[in-house]
């Protein structure tokens, strides 16, 4: 075996120009030490370690919808059910829990177990009719998801009839609520979808497919990847992550009811983007899933604690998405110049 | 009037360099009133680059135009608009969506009275137009719903409408049918007949000769013949356009052979009847075991839409496939045809490298299932990958460099070297040296050759004579759609293929 051929060229390429190529991962580790250092100069109450547990745990239920929406992104798609699609499991998990008999539903009180797979089950369902879309009918997946966004909202406005269902079985309350010493379940729970989410992406050969998919959709079905069954395999992993967090969510929030996920479709979708995986796909991963997730969480958390007015809170998450947002697009630019359009 | 006298476009010494390369060298040329002029030569001989001038899409260049007897220098194609210049492209631009009329009138829309488009009108002129020109057609009709023909008339239309008194086309027949060559021929003459002039840009010789003036040939940036139409023949047009054959190419690269007789191994691919409308029809052909068979058309002729359609990844309207005596379901898409034992190199580089990805990661894409199970193993695929990129002499030799930063020939090895490891049973290449230097071409010749000992079946499609020469054992030539020719055990050279195309 002689020498192996695999000095990368970055090695001879000028700090400047690698630092560049880095700049869709750099960027927002970066912003996150900026922010944790800025946060704890302002306010003593930041950086203690119940405040970042604090975080953690605000940051799970996005955390958990955002790796279903990074396969998603990485595959140059786009998944905007899924809060929706969260929502419609919680409900559908409080449906077949046993209600006190002042919540007026149709209720179907079946097993704890039963009614975890049931919900999951449905979320998958919904995930299932996304895909048929986007690859068997060809509807985009912008327009295809906003359809299924409206369709997850109804079904879950059908089965909740605008009632609150406190009761949810006692596993998803253990998980979603509970905690392990000092360390709640849910951030647990989120830490290990992320590092599922990251070893199949990583090192399976599905995760491959799936940054190939999203590089050059034309190369990867001349390489005679099934490009049909990799989209819609990410659409249903997203609705999977969707139903899971659905269920924390109900456990988390202590109960369930009409549109109380509407936030996390923002969110999530921020999250990722703020962590730097290419709204062009093929390029990103986890790993900038969770510095995203965790620039947002810092933020929202930090702005809470300098005390900065709510209404204004609101605008200067927007400006930071518009800022992501640039920053995605400018490396793409780099990247593209750099190989001089081969 | 001095102009009277003089021709109405004349251009003198005119040259054009592209960094360092010069693609037009000291060229003279000239036009008359109400002249047809037929421009032929290969690609890359100067046509498109002088007609460029022309139109003014090339403002820098030496050498002198007149117009009219007055000295020009178009910078734009809207000057060139404002002189009576207009041009057809081979690629239309008609706006499918849009109807006739508005296609016909598009930037120039009449308005009514309160400054909005008027309909009524619009239409009323485009038929008006349209039928000064011998063409029956509803104006409301979409564009994108018409034959090539038509909508090939319809560009015509607003480019004449537009005040045009020169007329250049590029290719203006290779997607049309016959009758449609007829009925492009007669608007040509009337068009002839009302002093307007016409340059006729096309690789379609019998066109050429029937329909032009006065013919001019080039090669290699110089004209190297000029005739009146009526004095010459094909092969007098042919012996100019491909010279003397006296420039040398490298040893394997070549532009005349002996073919070996039929291969008597069985048969791996057979097709029968394949066509898509409007692309190519009753198309059959079969390769066998260690057999180059080439496909050599003209732009626009069928042949790589041939073999798109053997790869699976265009829909076919009807004919069966047989891999190995079995039937190949190719409607199950590039997946399908992969299983089946087919792959395809497709002409375009970007649509079958992942250019960010780095080298062996290009080359192991096709192969991940059979070297990993389930979890991958960059390290197997490195082994695989850095073992390729010594044999096929990859430079850089560096499977972790992004294969974006490659040059385009070395970035064709690692497109061939996607399927070395694990042997297709059919190779369908497409255009496999299209804008490669001569050594890289060469080195295509070689990795095609080693492939062939394997005992794979192996189709080569391409508009390039060449490529087809120095690959192929058996060529097949298609013209219009359709399998005209066979070339098998005999002596072949780019003028025997131009003819027959």
């Amino acid at each position: 075996m002689s020498a192996p051929l695999t000095d990368p060229a970055a090695l001879r390429d000028p700090l400047w120009l690698r630092l560049g190529a880095q700049l869709r991962n750099l960027a927002p580790f970066v912003t996150l030490i900026a922010l944790v250092l800025l946060f704890s100069l302002l306010s003593p109450s930041f950086a203690t370690l119940g405040n970042v547990s604090n975080i953690l745990q605000q940051v799970s239920i996005t955390a958990i919808i955002a790796v279903g929406l990074t396969y998603v992104i990485l595959c140059a798609e786009i998944d905007l059910s899924v809060a929706s699609v969260a929502n419609a499991a919680g409900i559908l998990l409080a449906f077949f829990t046993l209600q006190d008999s002042s919540v007026n539903i149709a209720n179907l009180p079946l097993p704890g177990p039963l009614a975890m797979g049931l919900a999951l089950a449905g979320a998958l369902a919904l995930g299932a009719v996304t895909a048929f879309g986007v690859t068997w009918i060809g509807i985009p997946s912008f327009i295809m998801t906003l359809a299924m966004l409206q369709i997850g909202n109804g079904i879950g406005a059908l089965l909740i009839r605008g009632q609150i269902a406190y009761n949810v079985p006692d596993l998803v309350v253990a998980l979603g609520s509970g905690s392990i010493g000092p360390v709640p379940w849910i951030v647990l729970v989120a830490a290990l979808v992320l590092l599922v989410g990251h070893l199949v992406l990583a090192y399976t050969r599905f995760g491959r497919y799936v940054y190939m998919v999203g590089g050059n959709r034309e190369a990867a079905e001349h390489s005679g990847v099934a490009v049909k069954a990799v989209v819609a395999a990410v659409m249903m992993i997203s609705a999977l992550c969707s139903g899971i967090a659905g269920m924390l969510g109900v456990a988390y929030f202590g109960s369930a009811q009409q549109n109380q996920f509407d936030n996390y479709l923002l969110d999530a979708i921020s999250a990722v983007v703020v962590g730097g995986t290419s709204l062009f796909g093929g390029q990103g991963g986890i790993g900038n899933t969770i510095v995203g997730v965790l620039v947002l969480g810092v933020l929202n958390n930090g702005l809470d604690h300098i005390r900065m007015d709510s209404f204004l809170k609101i605008l200067i998450r927007g400006l930071v998405l518009l800022m992501a947002l640039v920053v995605n697009v400018y490396a793409q630019r780099l990247r593209a110049q750099r190989r001089g359009i081969g | 009037m001095p102009s009277e006298q003089a021709p109405l476009l004349e251009l003198r010494g005119v040259s054009k360099r592209f960094a360092g390369v010069t693609a037009l060298d000291s060229v003279d040329f000239t036009l008359g009133r109400g002249e047809i002029h037929g421009l032929v030569g290969e690609n890359g001989a100067g046509k498109s680059t002088l007609m460029k001038i022309i139109a003014g899409v090339h403002g820098e260049y030496d050498g002198e135009m007149r117009l009219d007897g007055r000295p020009v220098r178009l910078r734009s194609p809207r000057d060139a608009r404002d002189a009576g210049i207009g041009m057809v492209h081979q690629e239309l631009s008609i706006v499918p969506a849009l109807s006739v009329a508005e296609n016909v009138l598009l930037g120039r829309q009449p308005l009514n009275r309160a400054g909005l488009v008027s309909w009524r009108r619009m239409r009323d002129q485009a038929r008006a137009q349209l039928r000064e020109l011998g063409i029956e057609v509803d104006p409301a009709a979409p564009a994108g719903a018409l034959p090539l023909g038509l909508q090939q008339m319809i560009e015509l239309a607003r480019v004449l409408l537009s005040g045009a008194r020169i007329l250049i086309l590029d290719e203006p027949t290779s997607a049309l049918s016959p009758p449609e060559v007829e009925t492009l021929f007669t608007l040509l003459e009337r068009l002839r007949a009302s002093g307007r002039s016409v340059v006729f840009i096309s690789h379609f010789l019998d066109d050429v000769l029937r329909i032009s003036d006065n013919v001019t040939v080039f090669r290699n940036g110089r004209r190297v013949g000029a005739s009146p139409a009526r004095e010459v023949g094909k092969s007098w047009l042919i012996e100019r356009m491909i010279g003397g054959g006296h420039e040398r190419l490298e040893e394997s690269y070549t532009d005349a052979r002996t073919l070996p007789p039929r291969p008597s191994t069985p048969a791996v691919l057979e097709a029968e009847d394949l066509g898509v409308a409007g692309l190519f029809e009753g198309a059959s052909l079969s390769i066998h075991a260690g057999e180059v068979v080439g496909i050599y058309g003209f732009m626009g002729s069928g042949q790589l839409e041939l073999a798109r359609a053997l790869s699976g990844k265009l829909p076919l309207d009807h004919g069966t496939v047989r891999v190995d005596g079995q039937a190949a379901k190719l409607a199950g898409g590039t997946p399908a045809a992969k299983r089946a034992g087919i792959a395809f190199v497709p002409e375009s580089r970007r649509a079958m490298l992942f250019a960010p990805e780095p080298v062996y990661r290009n080359i192991s894409i096709s192969i991940l299932e059979r070297i990993n199970h389930f979890l991958v193993r960059p390290r197997r695929e490195r082994e695989i990958a850095e073992g390729h990129v010594r044999r096929l002499g990859v430079r850089p030799a560096r499977v972790d460099l992004p294969v974006g930063q490659l040059s385009g020939g070395n970035q064709q090895k690692v497109a061939l070297a996607r399927w070395l490891t694990h042997l297709p049973r059919v190779l369908l290449l497409s255009e496999p040296t299209r804008g490669m230097d001569v050594g890289a071409k060469d080195d295509v010749v070689r990795i095609v050759r080693a492939l062939r000992a394997e005992g794979i079946g192996i189709l080569v499609v391409s508009s390039e004579p060449e490529t087809v020469l120095s690959l192929a054992d058996r060529i097949l030539v298609m013209r219009r759609g359709v399998l005209a020719r066979e070339f098998a055990g005999e002596a072949v050279g780019k003028d025997r293929l131009l003819e027959a195309a």
